[in-house]
């Protein structure tokens, strides 16, 4: 259990997608406008990372190598897509504000990228933990990423706005802030973290 | 581990897969088509409901103006007609920026909304949240006042910074106008 439990937290630190493997920056850069649409698109990512991992991990065995890329794909596009369909059904507001990106988790070397190097070669349980432990550590980093943004290009937090007015840096919620703001949470994130 | 890649497994495989996931996602639409429709439906009655004053019936309508359809919704209020809910789109800064903008009879717009946009996050995305901007249209008379942004002599306050969205806006709300003058002539007078 505590190896499982290792897998979880390595995600958030050590395996950090975004910080450390730099994995799936277009969505990174491109949803992190402000707090809640980061949590969104990690908890969106979450959501099919863990149960592509599992699924993957299952039929691993009896998928030639051949074709195991695209059959891994059909099986993440179809969760995907099934991720499309309930929100468009039970949260239309938060479709909107992400609909054109949730298609793009299909192409998302996070979710692959733990298929290829993980889900195929473990069980079900540890694959479904390191799911869950690059989905939260993914769903971090686009929280703090678009709550740093959100505080100084709309100068409010998770919506609620502490400046009274529209004056934020505006340059913070368009692309070069996402870039520069990535580049300074990596440098923090490695100082933090990184033992050598 | 893997099984050996010979053609049958492959196809078996591959085939097997694909069949599985396409009758997931089959049952998957099923189940979720009446919530998705149930909710593009409450989502064009709240736009109407925001932008025209109180009804009780509506009819979908459309009317073609200068080779452009124009597709209206015409609400009544027990036998009268109280106003056209026009659906208005133009191309935006970002992309297609479509609008709900409803004119009562005698032509006066009594509010807008926006249907869906593609503009600029924290800029032309504005045109959404901004309450200046969005208060403005309440009673925009076109026959006292000029539709168009004050930068081109025009009396709608732009956006800061978003002054291509904006015009794009006055735009769609223009030609929703001028949609709601070529039905509504029997109206009034």
């Amino acid at each position: 259990m505590s190896k499982n439990l290792k897998l979880i937290t390595d995600g958030l630190v050590k395996n950090n997608p975004t910080f450390v493997l730099l994995l799936g920056m277009c969505p990174t850069l491109a949803t992190t406008t402000s707090a809640v649409n980061g949590l969104s698109m990690g908890l969106a990512t979450l959501f099919v990372l863990v149960l592509s991992n599992v699924v993957i991990s299952l039929i691993a065995p009896v998928v030639p190598d051949k074709v195991h890329i695209p059959v891994y794909i059909v099986v993440i596009a179809t969760f995907v897509t099934l991720l499309q369909l309930l929100m468009q059904a039970y949260t239309p507001a938060m479709y909107e504000t992400l609909g054109l990106f949730i298609p793009l988790i299909v192409v998302n070397c996070i979710v692959l990228g733990r298929a290829e190097a993980f889900a195929n070669k473990n069980g079900v349980l540890a694959s479904a933990c390191d799911g869950l432990g690059v989905g939260i550590g993914f769903t971090c980093s686009l929280t703090v990423l678009g709550l740093v943004r959100e505080i100084l290009g709309s100068g409010s937090a998770f919506g609620w706005n502490f400046i009274g007015g529209n004056d934020g840096m505006l340059a913070f919620v368009m692309a070069p802030g996402a870039f520069l703001c990535l580049g300074y949470l990596m440098v923090l994130f490695n100082k933090l973290f990184k033992k050598n | 581990m893997a099984a050996q890649s010979n053609l049958k497994n492959m196809v078996l495989v591959l085939g097997a897969t694909c069949l599985l996931c396409s009758a997931v996602l089959g049952g998957a639409y099923a189940l979720t088509k009446e919530p998705i429709d149930a909710a593009a439906v409450a989502k064009t009655n709240k736009a109407i409901g925001a932008v025209l004053p109180a009804f009780d019936e509506t009819s979908y309508e459309s009317v073609e103006v200068d080779g452009k359809t124009y597709n209206y919704y015409k609400a009544s209020q027990g036998g009268k007609t109280v106003g056209y809910a026009v659906e208005s789109s133009v191309v935006g800064f970002g992309g297609p920026l479509s609008l709900m903008v409803g004119i009562t009879p005698d032509g006066v717009v009594y509010n807008t909304s926006v249907l869906s946009h593609a503009e600029t996050p924290g800029l032309g995305a504005k045109c959404s949240t901004d309450e200046k901007f969005m208060a403005q249209w309440a009673g925009f008379n076109p026959a006292e006042k000029i539709l168009s942004v004050k930068k081109d002599g025009g009396d709608v306050d732009a956006i800061t910074a978003s002054t291509i969205t904006s015009r794009a806006y006055t735009e769609a709300v223009k030609s929703a106008v001028e949609a709601v003058k070529s039905i509504g002539g029997t109206d009034h007078e």
